[in-house]
């Protein structure tokens, strides 16, 4: 690299460690509210399934 | 775009299309650091310390495109109430942050070997510096409510406005930068660009392109079931 | 119309009736501008040189510190909502509760301000240039600042965020209110800088107040 590596593999490391990070951190989120998506649901709760006890509340949630 | 406006079918066709995109993110991404790293010459004035040119413009190029999108998503969230548009807006923004530290940090690695010094107070320099501010500042604003829906329409006004700011903030720290010309700067714009430098260049910016696509749609879903976990809890609370 | 002057009016009061808040603003201007000689040293020709940087970025500082008392109180006891909904529209409500807080925020700075730039060896023909710099200036940043105090009402640390969210929009305020000292210093006609700040200022005249306007009522629904 002409005597430059030192600045050209740090600035494409950098690259790739930021783009790898974000990445990472979004699949990671993403599967997280999966999963708590996935216990709220096996708890039996859901928007149908177990109205409000009064059906005039139904809009509130929409 | 009213057809992509509901969440449910979103996710779907998101779903079908996200494998493609990624696959196509890393060929794209490999072809370009192939070209960028090895099968290009060297600059004759800059030497190889050009390759640094091939992930540094293209990340500045994407600092300013999602802050673009950002307010774009703005527009349409404050004007039509998109209901997708303000979940593309907040999940674009730690993206755009990440590309614009990116090009703030090779733009440091590649003035150290040309310009001899880490940092100069170049205009352009100075006015990507303020844009990562500006980032900042729009998810410290939109993270600082405990009604998300809150956080939301507030954002969505400050990307507005900001975007409405960055020819100002660029023309004055233009203005500034003529009154106090740092004498060690390089200029650029050289003769075009020739065709074995514009080839990496352009295959890294689709590829980084692509790659925003990628973890948008999936930062997008994972703040949709975020959403929906949210609205569940409230209906759980309720009964 | 009358709706405006009354609101002004009101602002003025409260302002001059709790006049400590007022004062603090002013106080805290002085003494960041006396922290610089101590930091830097005391040498005259240092100090004339980046007297207008200090004493601009000092008022930027200010001002900031002053946003939380433009909608925070009547957030707080809840006659905001009552002021968004009154008939008069709302850009003009916020165009008032800008021009009270220049009045009491703006104006007492840019009259300060040249006696700090004696302080700072600044030249005393820069004096003028100084002041009718501020006088374009510091209406924006009462007007930027009123967006992003709009913004970060009800959120959590509203008073750092809002500094945080405003500074960087404040930028060009800076750039052009010392270019026009330094030309003017310089010898080469401030006269450009002054009608950038006042463009800036046209510029933000109507754009700020419905940016604001519309903060506030997503704020208060």
């Amino acid at each position: 690299m002409g005597g430059y590596g030192a600045f050209i593999w740090p600035a494409y490391g950098i690259v790739a460690i930021v783009m790898a990070g974000l990445l990472v951190a979004a699949v990671r989120g993403t599967r997280a509210r999966a999963r708590d998506l996935a216990a709220l649901e096996a708890t039996g709760v859901s928007r149908r399934g177990n109205p409000p006890q009064s059906k005039g509340s139904d809009g509130d949630d929409a | 775009m009213h057809r992509f406006a509901n969440p449910a079918r979103f996710m779907r066709i998101a779903e079908r299309l996200l494998p493609w995109v990624s696959g196509a993110t890393g060929l794209t991404l490999i072809a370009g650091l192939y070209f960028g790293l090895f099968a290009s010459p060297a600059d004759y004035q800059q030497g190889e310390t050009v390759r640094i040119m091939y992930v540094h413009v293209p990340a500045a190029w994407m600092a300013l495109f999602i802050y673009t999108t950002m307010a774009v998503a703005s527009v349409s969230y404050i004007v039509w109430k998109h209901p997708l548009a303000d979940v593309a807006a907040q999940a674009a923004a730690p993206i755009g942050a990440g590309f614009t530290a990116m090009a703030l940090i090779t733009g440091s690695l590649w003035g150290q070997p040309m310009w001899g010094t880490w940092w100069v107070w170049d205009a352009r320099l100075t006015s990507v510096l303020i844009l990562f501010f500006l980032y900042l500042g729009y998810m410290a604003l939109v993270n600082a409510f405990d009604d998300p829906e809150r956080g939301s329409r507030a954002g969505a006004i400050l990307a507005l406005v900001g975007f409405i700011n960055v020819p100002i903030i660029k023309f004055s720290v233009d203005w500034w930068n003529t009154l106090h010309q740092p004498a060690s700067v390089v200029k650029m714009d050289g003769p075009a660009i020739d065709n074995s430098m514009l080839i990496p260049l352009l295959l890294m910016a689709l590829g980084f392109k692509l790659y925003f696509l990628v973890v948008l749609v999936i930062r997008m879903r994972g703040e949709l079931t975020a959403r929906r976990v949210r609205a569940l809890r409230l209906v759980e609370a309720d009964v | 119309m009358s709706a405006f002057w009354a609101l002004v009016g009101r602002d003025l009061r409260l302002a001059l009736r709790q006049g400590a808040d007022a004062v603090m603003v002013l106080m805290f201007f002085v003494i960041v501008v006396t922290l610089f000689p101590l930091g830097v040293g005391p040498e005259p020709g240092v100090l004339e040189r980046i007297s207008s940087g200090i004493v601009w970025v000092a008022a930027l500082l200010a001002a900031m510190l002053s946003l939380d008392r433009l909608f925070q109180a009547d957030y707080d006891d809840g006659s905001l909502d009552l002021i968004v909904m009154t008939p008069a529209p709302l850009e003009l409500v916020v165009l008032a509760k800008c021009l009270a807080h220049w009045l009491t925020t703006g104006l007492p700075i840019l009259i300060v301000s040249p006696l700090l730039g004696v302080l700072m060896n600044m030249r005393p023909d820069a004096f003028w240039v100084l002041l009718a710099g501020m006088a374009l200036g510091t209406p924006v940043l009462s007007l930027v600042g009123a967006v992003g105090a709009a913004l970060v009402l009800g959120s959590r640390r509203a008073g750092v965020l809002v500094a945080l969210l405003v500074l960087p929009l404040t930028i060009p305020i800076l750039i052009f209110g010392v270019g026009a000292v330094e030309a003017a210093v310089g010898g080469y006609g401030a006269r450009p800088h002054l009608l950038l700040l006042g463009a800036v200022l046209l510029f933000a005249l109507p754009l700020c107040p419905w940016a604001t306007a519309a903060a506030l009522r997503q704020s208060t629904t």
